[in-house]
């Protein structure tokens, strides 16, 4: 009798309490990305620019033709590349962090992982410039080491320098968490049964490690494909990304069915990222 | 009396179907000539200003709505100013949508953008009356065809300028006189143009006199085949270009660090970099330039309209036009602001060319919108929503 008075209020309780999150993802969430995708099958007349709410999959086909599948292609080989180059730098990072150095030393190597996040993205981005330009501190350091100066300014190797690392905090990260996790008997077990510390690394802590690498290069793979600021900043004349091309659709063309249906892209590249990452176990690392 | 008036009443229904037989007739020619009617010419505009209601909501470019000017303003009127700065033409575009939607009375748009905001509706008919500083400014800005169409006044003119070729003096030991060195391959890899699709007329006023045989008239107003040259010289420009700018600082950093030695700007960025006693100059080539021109544009649904003529007149006037076109480095729309910004900034007139007299700008082409409607009558030009789509293959 007291347990059936109690289970109504409880169950009271939970509902209040998930509601207003329930309802901030349905309404602000789902169903704006619902519309978004309503609005690229829409279109806009060339002469006043209204949108015109008669369905059409003019949109959907732009997006697979013309310079499109060039931008798109540049975006996901870059936003790889980057991810590739965290994981490449992070790793052996994150291992130190986690085993080798002392408790002391590894609190302050987190601390310096974590402090440029403090600082703002744009102040990065623009030290990045002064670093590569021409007459920046990598020429002139290339030139007073009697090498041929590199010229990265405004190039997409620019870009990949900025992304890789303005988003490599993101990757060490969730590979600390993974790697300080693994229990120090499973290391001595391997050794104590005569496998190489080469051994060890790639048949113990690289499995056990692999769901943070996931989880981190599922922010160094999206923040890469959704960022436009710095290939406007750093980027030369072959450097639009797909946040360009949907911001210059939206902001300087006018034209928002085509940005909603370029937008629909990072959407599907990211879903399928998803469920791969997810058949690796990255979100238990999470 | 009855006959008479039955007898009048016939000539006027038979003088009117004529007419009407006229006008069907004359509509393809006549009436796309200075193209169709916007969804608000009939509006028709106060008659005179009545007391302000307290507050201002301005859509502008960043400059345009200084404390220096808009402090006065506010006591002098009490007309209490917000501004929303836009970042493009596009955003200005998309923030008037639905007549500026009650919220918003006065937007500071650009050529490329006022015929948009017009055929939109999003705009009304401007008393030119009631601006009495209109009659001071230059003739050509009276009544531009970005503002005005069949002789009703969209918008009042603000600043402009023009779209120049700057150099480096290192590189250039005379001036350049030709925007052939944008196209050409011995400054590859030293070139910037601004991330702009109306930068497509550029290319099309380069081929409007190196190519007579396409026919080109009007940057702004190109055929398909026109439009297919223009682009494809842009195309073959790309791997010249060492970036396209977005912002007039990143063009100054491009000719600060010598990444660049060539490259189409405004006077703007030649009087930072020449402040900054960087080897710069500026020059109009022989081809003439394109150029832009702002205007205050009236929403169609503006809260505020005695607040928004107050501020049309206000800004109109020498002394603010004058602190406006030094504060953002153009030309002012007012002629007799020239004096008065050399004494906000010596030879800061004749910097922004602001001395020079009409004839000076004749080979100047202010942006406008493209419209499918060109103005030969026919319906064949490209549209601008085709610009955007084309910039994005050029650059992407």
């Amino acid at each position: 009798m007291s347990l059936r008075s109690f289970a109504l209020p409880r169950r009271f309780a939970t509902a209040a309490l998930l509601t207003p999150p329930l309802a901030w993802f349905l309404i602000l969430y789902v169903s704006s990305l619902a519309l978004m995708l309503i609005t690229s099958l829409w279109s806009v007349n060339g002469f006043t620019g209204l949108i015109q709410h008669q369905l059409t999959t003019s949109n959907i086909q732009q997006v697979t033709s013309g310079a499109y599948p060039s931008i798109i292609w540049r975006t996901v080989l870059l936003a790889v590349l980057v991810t590739i180059t965290d994981v490449v730098i992070a790793f052996p990072f994150a291992y130190v962090m986690a085993r080798v150095a002392t408790p002391r030393v590894a609190k302050i190597l987190l601390a310096a992982v974590l402090l440029p996040l403090w600082a703002s993205y744009l102040a990065k981005v623009f030290a990045w410039i002064s670093i590569l330009e021409r007459g920046g501190a990598l020429n002139w350091t290339f030139q007073h080491l009697g090498l041929p100066a590199p010229n990265l300014g405004f190039t997409n190797g620019a870009m990949w320098l900025t992304f890789t690392y303005i988003w490599l905090p993101y990757m060490i990260v969730p590979v600390y968490g993974a790697l300080e996790k693994i229990p120090a008997s499973l290391l001595d077990a391997s050794g104590d049964l005569g496998a190489s510390s080469w051994w060890t690394l790639r048949h113990v802590v690289l499995p056990l490690a692999l769901p943070g690498l996931v989880a981190g290069s599922i922010f160094t793979f999206s923040l890469t494909l959704g960022d436009f600021v710095t290939p406007l900043l750093v980027g030369g004349a072959n450097s639009t990304l797909l946040g360009n091309a949907i911001y210059d659709t939206l902001l300087t063309g006018g034209n928002l069915p085509l940005a909603a249906a370029l937008a629909l892209v990072p959407i599907v590249i990211m879903v399928g990222y998803l469920g791969f990452a997810k058949r690796l176990g990255a979100f238990e690392a999470l | 009396m009855t006959r008479k008036f039955t007898h009048r009443a016939a000539v006027g229904v038979t003088l009117s179907a004529l007419a009407m037989a006229l006008i069907s007739l004359g509509v393809p020619n006549a009436g796309a000539s200075s193209g169709q009617n916007p969804p608000t010419a009939s509006m028709k505009p106060q008659a005179s200003i009545g007391k302000g209601e307290g507050k201002l909501n301005l859509i502008a470019w960043e400059g345009y709505a200084q404390p220096q000017w808009v402090k006065p303003f506010e006591k002098a009127t009490g007309c209490q100013v917000t501004t929303k700065y836009a970042g493009s033409s596009g955003e200005m575009v998309s923030l008037m949508a639905n007549g500026g939607g009650g919220q918003y009375d006065l937007v500071s748009a650009s050529g490329d953008a006022d015929l948009r905001l017009i055929y939109g509706g999003d705009v009304k008919p401007v008393n030119i009356k009631l601006i009495p500083s209109w009659n001071q400014f230059r003739p050509f800005l009276k009544a531009p065809s970005f503002n005005t169409i069949n002789g009703v006044h969209y918008g009042v003119s603000l600043q402009f300028g023009p779209n120049v070729l700057l150099y480096s003096t290192k590189a250039f030991k005379s001036a350049p006189t030709s925007w052939s060195v944008l196209y050409s391959s011995k400054y590859k890899g030293k070139i910037t143009v601004p991330n702009n699709p109306i930068q497509i007329a550029d290319a099309a006023l380069y081929l409007m006199k190196t190519k007579p045989s396409l026919g080109i008239t009007d940057p702004y107003e190109l055929t398909q085949s026109q439009f297919t040259a223009a682009v494809n010289l842009l195309k073959a420009q790309k791997p010249l270009i060492a970036k396209y700018w977005s912002l007039a600082s990143d063009e100054i950093n491009l000719f600060t660090s010598g990444t660049t030695v060539a490259g189409a700007a405004w006077p703007y960025q030649t009087i930072t970099l020449k402040a900054a006693k960087i080897a710069v100059a500026d020059t109009i080539p022989k081809e003439g330039a394109t150029g832009w021109a702002d205007s205050w544009l009236l929403a169609t649904k503006a809260p505020h309209p005695n607040c928004a003529y107050d501020w049309m007149k206000w800004a109109s006037t020498p002394t603010v036009q004058a602190e406006q076109a030094v504060y953002f480095g153009e030309t002012p729309a007012n002629s007799l602001a020239c004096p008065l910004m050399n004494k906000i900034q010596a030879g800061s007139c004749a910097g922004y060319h602001a001395d020079q007299p009409d004839s000076y700008f004749k080979s100047i082409l202010f942006w406008k919108t493209p419209l499918s409607t060109c103005d030969n009558g026919k319906n064949n030009c490209v549209p601008y929503s085709e610009w955007t789509t084309a910039w994005t293959q050029i650059t992407g």
